[in-house]
């Protein structure tokens, strides 16, 4: 008896407490009555039979009931002030989008697992240099085999190398990236076919070549067809047996590649030491920690070092996780963005909070009144739970279609090696979380006027919402404002200092005249161009109708484009100056064709050009950048002296400019040119196959013509990556491009936040202080003391404000200096230009607020009271 | 009470909401009372459990088909806690225009054979 009375007073919990007070005890009264009526615990038990499926629905609908009612409340109470909705629905997406784009890219990029079976066992193995330990090299065959037979710490060890080959047979020739494997990498990776099998050992012969085909090529070439299983296709000319095809989510080593061969080892291939080309991935064994593996790799690669003292003196192994086997300047990139949109996410609470203070102390009137007519604080509290849960939904749907809007921008800064080539779905946790610290931002901030709103029911009548209390939580708004200011500073600073580095990247001087060229490549299907005598025709005949075009002034074949590929590194040797291979100096080598340096406009400072004389029974000859001279001939003239490379000794005939063959951000090893009818001794990976056009006109507009010209002398070749020079040098910047702009749409969005909450900090208390402004200009004040007083307030918080985010920022930017190419991190233009736009920013939001201060009439003011 | 809605708007009326105002019809009743009244007139057929009576009284003031007593029976009569209910004039003309539909109905009903008695 007793039980069931406390049962049920407990069930009542279920209902409102506003719905409690009022019907509780009646419900009670009516339980206790029929209670008193059963008899025995069987009749006990059917009342509750009947009171449970009564008792639960109906507290349930009402409950439902209350939040129609609350929304129905909220609906009105936002439509009487769309400002406030608007500016609060805006502020909570801006900061939710903001954040959860940024977020999904970095999880995206950092913690999303690969498609591969526990990848956080799998390292990359690469060379690394002992005198520079970010470095990370190729691998030669010889000394990953070593590294293979001696290491005790992996269950196992691959390798792989990138491929590009051409498919013909199948329609038009084309040019495809893959990866040749040693046999067992995909297994080590964990892989499984969707058809067909993986490579086995057996298929590492020189008879029998296979291949398996990524799913996308399977579909956009064999049009997804089960029966190309063991038909055969010709890769550069062999035939390879399709085996299997990976499932649709697979790749490896980027998204780039299309097709997996097996590696075939040359008979030389494990002679040379330096001859580095491959890339090794183990899988660390149970229990082993990448500790332990780095620190016995590094013995064995000590112990290879002296073992070949001449080639290995400073070659190390250098073990990275495949997760953070991406550039350390993508790395602080993608954190910087992440602290940019923290950073928005923190200005838009606090925006919102400082939005929710002020319609608080604007509505003390309007709770005081309610809680005067009888209105619980639970009802309050929860109408204004309410009113903040439609607020933030609305603020989380907005930033949903921001974020879903700004991720393909996103994106591209992101280079294909990574994880990623396609637009990432929302992270949907990062999206709850940034709704939820929005919501609680609304909660703590808009509760406060409900629950002080008891302690407030007298003050708030009696005062008629006008100014003097609520010191505290006006302290508390400007500390918000404060740090709105501050966080924008710092973003300003960022976006500043990236901007600069970006003009001074755009300002480097590649050393040619990028305009007006046309570049395309032609890869040479191999077996059957691999002697120059097969080659030269093709070049011959290529070249000299490219000149007959109208427009064309200079056609050239280069064996890699500067900028495009920044491989290609070579030892010299300078005559007088022998020195074991791991010590010889480096240069960048490439393989011309007459009127390369007319055609990209890089000057000849001194001596000649290659020429069509220069063969192979000439003297061999090479053409050197300035740098070359000035490093090993300083003041001396170069021109007739001898250098050897690939063990041929080569006379200099020229000098020529400089150019930036890795890039514009970075240093390049001194160039040398040789002849492409001198190619002794170097693979054919060297051979030409870069065609350079100037012309008079549009670049492109030569496309059609040179494929038809290069169709006409070889069916078999295919044309690809057809662009302007132009183009190349502008996708040097373009993922800086990209990442200002977006860190600039971080910053903009943050300025204007912390515009809005200093203006609307100032018109509320302008707003509240009407009557004193009204007073002191009755009391003789002039207009210029009103503006004065109210400008100053504004100026007070910029001040406080930019002084912390440029304290901040001096700190935070010397960590961004690897991405700052020279600019120094703590550079005061952009420091001053940030304070500078802080202060207008202020005096922006200050304008309305002032103007109105000043315009107050004060009769009207004074007679409101 | 002239903002109140036309009667028939309401119609036709909950079963729970009709036998409600049949019970507060004849006086004041509290919500025990109302539970055991409208139980008397069904036979037991319909017993109210108390969170389906008060959710439906809850409505009914607000729909202004009812109101609360300011007077309630002699003191010791009178259990302190109890809230009365009468029907407003409202409520009687809703009661109303729900039997007139109801009767109406009916004699659609019996027209169609469905029911005995005179069409």
């Amino acid at each position: 008896m007793m039980a069931s009375v406390l049962l049920y007073r407990a069930l009542l919990w279920l209902y409102p407490a506003s719905w409690r007070s009022e019907y509780g005890a009646e419900m009670r009264t009516a339980f206790a009555a029929r209670l008193r009526q059963s008899r025995g615990l069987l009749s006990t038990l059917a009342l509750w039979l009947e009171v449970l499926p009564d008792l639960i629905p109906n507290a349930a609908a009402v409950q439902f009931d209350v939040l129609r009612q609350d929304v129905r409340y909220t609906a009105r109470t936002l439509r009487r002030s769309p400002g406030f909705a608007i500016a609060a629905v805006v502020i909570g997406a801006v900061g939710i989008g903001a954040t959860t784009a940024a977020f999904t890219m970095v999880e995206h990029v950092m913690i999303r697992p690969f498609p591969y079976a526990r990848p956080d066992r799998l390292l990359k193995l690469y060379e690394g240099d002992i005198r520079h330990a970010s470095w990370t090299n190729d691998v030669a065959p010889a000394n990953f085999r070593d590294w293979k037979q001696m290491s005790q710490s992996f269950s196992g060890m691959e390798a792989f190398r990138f491929l590009s080959v051409n498919l013909t047979g199948q329609g038009e020739p084309q040019r495809l990236d893959g990866a040749s494997l040693t046999p067992g990498m995909l297994q080590l990776l964990g892989a499984q076919p969707m058809i067909g099998r993986l490579f086995t050992p057996a298929d590492d012969t020189d008879s029998a070549h296979c291949v398996i085909l990524s799913y996308g090529l399977w579909q956009s070439r064999f049009a997804g067809d089960a029966a190309v299983l063991g038909t055969v296709i010709r890769l550069d000319g062999r035939p390879h047996t399709i085996i299997g095809i990976m499932p649709r989510d697979f790749y490896f080593p980027n998204r780039a590649a299309l097709l997996w061969t097996t590696m075939h080892w040359a008979p030389d291939a494990f002679e040379d030491r330096t001859d580095t080309y491959i890339f090794g991935i183990g899988r660390l064994k149970p229990g082993v920690a990448i500790g332990q593996a780095d620190a016995e790799m590094r013995g064995i690669g000590a112990r290879i070092a002296r073992e070949y003292p001449k080639e290995l003196a400073n070659t190390t192994v250098k073990l990275v996780r495949l997760r953070e086997d991406i550039s350390p300047q993508s790395l602080l990139m993608l954190k910087v963005l992440t602290g940019a949109a923290l950073c928005v996410l923190l200005i838009a609470c606090a925006n919102l909070a400082n939005l929710l203070l002020a319609r608080g102390m604007a509505r003390r009137r309007e709770l005081s009144v309610r809680t005067a007519l009888g209105a619980g604080r639970e009802r309050l509290v929860r109408q204004m739970l309410t009113e903040n849960v439609v607020l933030s939904l609305a603020g989380g749907g907005l930033g949903w279609l921001l974020a879903h809007a700004t991720l393909p921008l996103l994106v591209k800064l992101i280079p294909v090696s990574l994880p990623l080539a396609e637009i990432p779905s929302i992270d949907t946790g990062m999206l709850t979380l940034a709704m939820v610290l929005v919501c609680a931002t609304g909660a703590v901030f808009g509760l406060i006027p409900a629950l002080g709103s008891r302690r407030q029911i007298v003050t708030g009548l009696h005062e008629g919402g006008r100014s003097g209390i609520g010191g505290t939580r006006q302290r508390l708004r400007s500390t918000l404002v404060m740090i709105e200011v501050a966080a924008s500073v710092m973003l300003l600073v960022g976006f500043g200092l990236l901007s600069r580095a970006l003009w001074r990247v755009q300002a480097v001087d590649p050393g040619f005249h990028p305009d007006h060229v046309l570049t395309l490549e032609t890869s040479l299907p191999m077996p059957r161009f691999e002697e120059l005598s097969a080659r030269d025709p093709f070049y011959r005949r290529v070249l000299g109708e490219t000149r007959q075009l109208p427009g064309v002034s200079a056609a050239s074949y280069i064996s890699f484009l500067p900028l495009v590929q920044g491989g290609g590194i070579w030892p010299v040797e300078i005559e007088g100056h022998p020195l074991d291979v791991a010590q010889r100096p480096t240069v960048s080598l490439r393989f011309v064709t007459p009127g390369f340096f007319a055609t990209m406009g890089i000057p000849i400072r001194a001596g000649r050009d290659i020429r069509e004389d220069d063969i192979h029974k000439q003297p061999y000859v090479a053409v050197v950048s300035q740098a070359f001279v000035e490093r090993h001939w300083r003041g001396l003239d170069p021109i007739g002296r001898h250098f050897t490379i690939a063990d041929i000794p080569r006379t200099v005939v020229g000098v020529v400019g400089d150019i930036h063959v890795r890039g514009l951000e970075r240093a390049s090893e001194p160039q040398v040119y040789l002849s492409w009818q001198q190619p002794d001794n170097v693979s054919t990976w060297y051979a030409p196959k870069d065609l350079v056009v100037r012309t008079s006109g549009d670049p492109i507009l030569l496309a059609p013509a040179l494929r038809r010209i290069i169709h006409q002398a070889d069916p078999e070749v295919p044309i690809s990556e057809v662009r302007s020079l132009d183009a190349i040098v502008t996708a040097e910047t373009e993922s800086r491009r990209v990442q200002l702009a977006v860190l600039g749409a971080f910053g903009g969005v943050a300025f204007l936040l912390a515009a809005v909450g200093i203006h609307s900090l100032l018109a509320f208390s302008v707003s509240q202080r009407t009557q004193e402004i009204g007073v002191r200009m009755a009391l003789g004040a002039q207009s210029h003391n009103i503006l004065a007083m109210t400008l100053s307030h504004g100026l007070k918080l910029a001040v406080f404000g930019v002084v912390a985010g440029l304290a901040v920022a001096f700190v935070e930017s010397q960590w961004l200096s690897s991405l700052l190419f020279g600019v120094t991190p703590h550079d005061t233009a952009t420091f001053a230009a940030a304070a500078g736009l802080a202060l207008v920013m202020t005096l922006a939001g200050s304008l309305i607020p002032t103007l109105r201060a000043v315009r107050i009439d004060p009769t009207t003011a004074i007679r409101s009271e | 009470m002239h903002d109140l809605p036309d009667p028939q708007s309401l119609l036709p009326l909950p079963t729970v909401t009709f036998h409600i105002l049949m019970a507060v019809a004849s006086g004041d009743r509290h919500g025990y009372a109302i539970i055991q009244d409208v139980a008397e007139r069904t036979d037991n057929q319909l017993r109210l459990g108390a969170g389906t009576l008060y959710r439906s009284l809850e409505r009914m003031l607000r729909q202004g088909l009812i109101e609360e007593t300011g007077d309630r029976p002699a003191p010791e009569m009178d259990d302190e806690r109890r809230r009365y209910y009468r029907i407003t004039t409202y409520g009687e003309a809703v009661a109303q225009a729900e039997a007139a539909r109801l009767a109406a109905l009916l004699r659609l009903a019996r027209a169609s054979g469905f029911a005995k008695g005179r069409a």
